[in-house]
């Protein structure tokens, strides 16, 4: 599966739309990776806990949106966006959306 | 005055000495390290729109991202928390957005490095605000952000064939 933010595949040419495609994933912070980043709150800094958190949490999205391409029989997916939002306390959704084509 | 009083003023005076000194020491290392990383990567072409090569052709291309959370210390919490008083600029949380933004680039860069992949194409930033779980709402000032981009392999063009 190609993916690409770009309106087509760079040096290919799309040959099929199949309409957007999507996957996302709620994910809730563990206690011990907040309390860490209670910590680091008072010091400033990056909080790598949450930074690793969250990238799992957006390549799951981009797993389930790249699954949702294959079922229609896509093999790329262009123009790929991604959306953060914090939807409870501690808890936040990674958004992931693009069209999905097929390429030569 | 009571011990109690004592001991209440004097913890968040101790935390807001203790976050100054560390949060400025993190601050400044974290500076000296981008300013190295950026200095190494300074001829990796990133551009924020279609790339479109002019001698070479693109072999390959994929996704490549970047990202980052970063949280400002109880120090410059503080400083900020007297700015919005009377309002205006908050001139220290300006460095936190900035060393997260470019963090997240470096990291996308290297991403893409790593991958073979040769500029990065269309790159797009992001940013979001992580909420706190203790439940006051004050407590935290992270954000993540979020740098992606279509990374290019290049090759140069094969002469065409008559």
């Amino acid at each position: 599966m190609i993916l690409s933010n770009i309106e087509n595949i760079p040096g290919k040419t799309i040959q099929e739309f199949y309409g957007v495609v999507t996957g996302s994933t709620v994910r809730a912070k563990h206690i011990g990776r907040d309390i860490m980043a209670g910590f680091k709150n008072i010091v400033g800094g990056e909080l790598k806990g949450y930074t690793e958190l969250l990238n799992e949490a957006r390549q799951e999205a981009i797993e389930r949106m790249e699954a949702q391409a294959k079922s229609v029989g896509a093999n790329a997916v262009v123009n790929v966006r991604f959306t953060t939002s914090s939807v409870a306390q501690g808890a936040a959704e990674l958004f992931a959306y693009g069209t999905a084509v097929k390429v030569e | 005055m009571d011990t109690a009083t004592l001991i209440q003023l004097l913890v968040p005076a101790a935390l807001l000495v203790g976050a100054y000194f560390i949060g400025s020491s993190i601050e400044k290392k974290h500076y000296r390290e981008l300013r190295t990383r950026e200095h190494a990567s300074r001829r990796f072409i990133t551009v924020t729109f279609p790339y479109e090569p002019r001698d070479e052709e693109i072999v390959a291309s994929t996704l490549v991202t970047g990202s980052v959370v970063i949280s400002v210390d109880y120090f410059k919490r503080f400083l900020a928390g007297l700015r919005m008083l009377v309002g205006g600029r908050i001139k220290s949380y300006e460095p936190l957005l900035d060393r997260a933004r470019r963090e997240a680039i470096m990291r996308m860069k290297e991403d893409a490095r790593a991958g073979g992949y040769h500029v990065i194409s269309n790159m797009r930033l992001e940013t979001s605000r992580i909420a706190s779980s203790s439940g006051n709402n004050k407590g935290t000032a992270a954000v993540e952000i979020l740098a992606f981009g279509t990374g290019l392999k290049l090759a140069r063009r094969r002469p065409a064939t008559p």
